[in-house]
């Protein structure tokens, strides 16, 4: 057992895989010398040599484009997209090629890889390459979503990732690269599709994922001091497939729900998430469930305005503090 | 000593080149005869309302399809478009799965879940046809790649448009598979229109590929598409090339599809007198007429052609007698545990 950071425990999870299995190859702009844009592979290139570990053009489509036709006809691609805003310019691929392939032919063509990128807020660098886009991805059939928000679920859901038969979209959490957390030693394998109850409660479900599960514990956590209220924090995790199971069941017992995200308001993961509630668990609920969401514009650069867009611990509590009545 | 030019049966000095063989010149001329009858019948059942949904057909292009399938040995692989009845019956496909696919039946290559632009046949070869313009070029440097990566010696050719030259992944994808040396042949079949606007317009040089050839240190290979010995030939230059690990090319073929862009098209915006001119210049008469060169005699090619014929015929008939797909694979094959949940 070893404290890590997320970071590392990307070229961790990475490495794992690679000496596991022969077909897992990964490649992206600045990974392999360089060890990433955010030094989040930095190694992998000495470990695996320059026929596993490829450094290409700035050509997004043809990153995710290779990634594809080297993963139905046998490798297990990671490919890396630098932030996540990017999948804009290669969507093509994410959107009708990937998720696509395997239906359209009627189950002939395979497509079992993994695109990681930096997803999210906290560096300052404004509306381009801040966002949470990970609903993007979520609305699509055929793909997988996951989001980590620690150390030891990036290297369980990378396996998980690398070994899936599917293609999953993996966003690492910019603002979490730099956060800690125990790893064991050994081989670590997670399942795609658990959610996990970080903190058991019974006055209130609160439900997020990525960088928004360490503000909801702080938030749970004052709420619990402060006003005597006992959260249920989960972590979604896996946005494809989801774990409704879980957040239902918290829900019979708490009958409150909050959802807390980082995207913009209109379609995020947390208003499906809502949606399943209301449908199948109405009559659980004693009060209307609350999204907490970062409001619907573009992300402003400065770090005063950024900070107060983006869901914070304070926003949170006293949004679930004013819905309770307490 | 003989050599493969003194044995050909051409008249003397006829300066006929008989590098191809028999056996392949037949096959070529079988290959364009068959892709002809199917797309010509793939029309006929348009206009009875038997064919669904789109439909894009080559005819007029064939010796591409056939000139390369001819090429390429088993474990080949063929990216195409949503022109791609050719290149997947080219690659020996049967014609019922094909006109099954477009007329929706349950006999389709796809059992119609994906339609006349999506043929595939893993089987064959035919790792799928793209509809989004561009996509498939890195698609096919990611197969070569897995080539390059293995040690394996197949080669994956890659077919599009004039008008897809002028989209990013083009561009990306020639880069790419230039820098990488990747076994990956492009082929760009130039039939003058991207779909209704002539390629002339919307480029600032003459050829769409062969004149951007140079910016990724590639040879300029513009060729006759219509000639299918040609094609065959130059097919087996680039996969030579590919299989030696020298690298990607980018052939340039030029050609014209005697139809419009899709079924609905009328392609009225055709200057009069162009379809005839390139009618003279047709792959299948032409190659008739060459094998007639070769002494191939008329009773060989009418059983020949009456063979094709029964293939397109029989398939049309056990297509129209085909039931439709079972409702229940709507929800087949979404992820690879044959299912589609997304939760639990
Ligand atoms: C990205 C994208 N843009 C536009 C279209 C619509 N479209 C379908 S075919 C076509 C023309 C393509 O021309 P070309 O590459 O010359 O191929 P051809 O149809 O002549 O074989 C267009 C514009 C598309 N399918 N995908
Ligand atoms: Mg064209």
């Amino acid at each position: 057992m070893a404290e890590i950071s997320y970071r590392d425990a990307v070229t961790r999870g990475i490495a794992q895989e690679m000496a596991r299995d022969p077909d897992v190859v990964f490649l992206g702009e600045d990974v392999a010398k360089p060890g990433g844009c955010f030094k989040a592979t930095v190694g992998l290139y000495e470990q695996f040599g320059g026929v596993r570990v490829r450094d290409t053009p700035i050509s997004e489509q043809a990153i995710l484009g290779a990634a594809m036709g080297a993963a139905m006809t046998g490798l297990k691609p990671i490919a890396e997209i630098m932030f996540s805003d990017f999948i804009a310019v290669c969507f093509d691929y994410i959107a009708n090629e990937f998720p696509k392939a395997r239906y359209m032919s009627n189950g002939q063509t395979k497509c079992p890889l993994v695109v990681r990128t930096a997803n999210g807020a906290g560096s300052r660098f404004g509306a381009q390459h801040s966002q949470s886009v990970e609903n993007w991805c979520m609305m699509i059939p055929g793909l997988k979503v996951v989001a980590p928000s620690s150390p030891i679920d990036v290297v369980g859901l990378m396996a998980a990732a690398v070994r899936d038969p599917d293609p999953v979209i993996f966003f690492e959490h910019k603002s979490l690269y730099n956060s800690k957390g125990e790893v064991p030693d050994g081989e670590i394998l997670d399942t795609l599709g658990t959610a996990k109850i970080l903190r058991p409660g019974k006055d209130c479900t609160i439900v997020a994922l990525a960088l928004m599960v360490p503000r909801a514990l702080e938030a749970a956590e004052r709420l619990r001091i402060d006003h005597g209220i006992d959260c249920e924090v989960i972590d979604v995790r896996s946005l494809v497939p989801l774990d409704t199971k879980t957040i239902l069941a918290s829900v019979a017992k708490t009958h409150r729900l909050f959802t807390v995200e980082e995207n913009p308001r209109l379609c995020g993961w947390g208003a499906e998430i809502v949606s399943i509630v209301a449908d199948e668990a109405f009559y659980d609920l004693d009060g209307p469930p609350v999204r907490i969401t970062t409001p619907h514009i573009p992300l402003p650069a400065a770090d005063i305005m950024e900070d107060v867009v983006l869901p914070t611990p304070q926003r949170i509590m006293e949004t679930i503090r004013r819905s309770l009545g307490s | 000593m003989s050599t493969a030019k003194d044995r050909a049966p051409g008249p003397a000095g006829s300066g006929l080149n008989d590098d191809i063989g028999e056996e392949k010149r037949l096959a070529l001329y079988r290959s364009q005869v068959r892709l002809r009858d199917a797309e010509q019948r793939a029309f006929d059942l348009f206009l009875q309302n038997l064919v669904k949904g789109t439909s894009h057909l080559s005819l007029g292009q064939e010796a591409i399809a056939a000139g390369f399938a001819e090429a390429m040995v088993k474990g080949d692989l063929s990216f195409c478009t949503y022109r791609g009845h050719a290149h997947t019956l080219a690659r020996g496909v049967p014609v019922e799965k094909v006109l099954g696919e477009l007329m929706q039946k349950d006999n389709g290559l796809m059992r119609g879940k994906g339609g006349s632009m999506h043929l595939t046949s893993e089987k064959h070869g035919v790792m799928g046809s793209y509809a989004i313009i561009g996509a498939h070029l890195p698609i096919a440097c990611g197969a070569a790649w897995r080539a390059q990566y293995r040690g394996d010696k197949d080669v994956s050719v890659c077919f599009f448009g004039d008008g897809t030259t002028n989209i990013g992944a083009f561009h990306e994808a020639l880069n790419f598979a230039a820098v990488w040396k990747l076994p990956v042949v492009f082929v760009c079949e130039n039939n003058l229109y991207m779909e209704y606007t002539p390629i002339k317009d919307v480029i600032p040089i003459p050829q769409p590929a062969a004149d951007r050839a140079s910016a990724y240190g590639l040879e300029r290979i513009l060729i006759d598409g219509n000639d299918a010995d040609i094609v065959y030939r130059t097919a087996q230059k680039a996969f030579a090339r590919a299989r030696a690990g020298e690298g990607p090319s980018l052939i340039e073929c030029l050609t014209y599809r005697h139809s419009g862009h899709s079924r609905a098209d009328p392609a009225k915006y055709r200057p009069e007198g162009e379809l005839e001119e390139w009618k003279k210049h047709d792959p299948v008469k032409l190659y008739r007429e060459r094998l007639k060169q070769f002494g191939v005699s008329d009773a060989q090619i009418a059983e020949i052609d009456a063979s094709v014929r029964k293939e397109v015929d029989d398939a049309t008939e056990a297509c129209k007698a085909a039931p439709s797909p079972p409702l229940d694979i709507i929800t087949t094959d979404v992820y690879a545990d044959g299912g589609w949940a997304w939760r639990n």
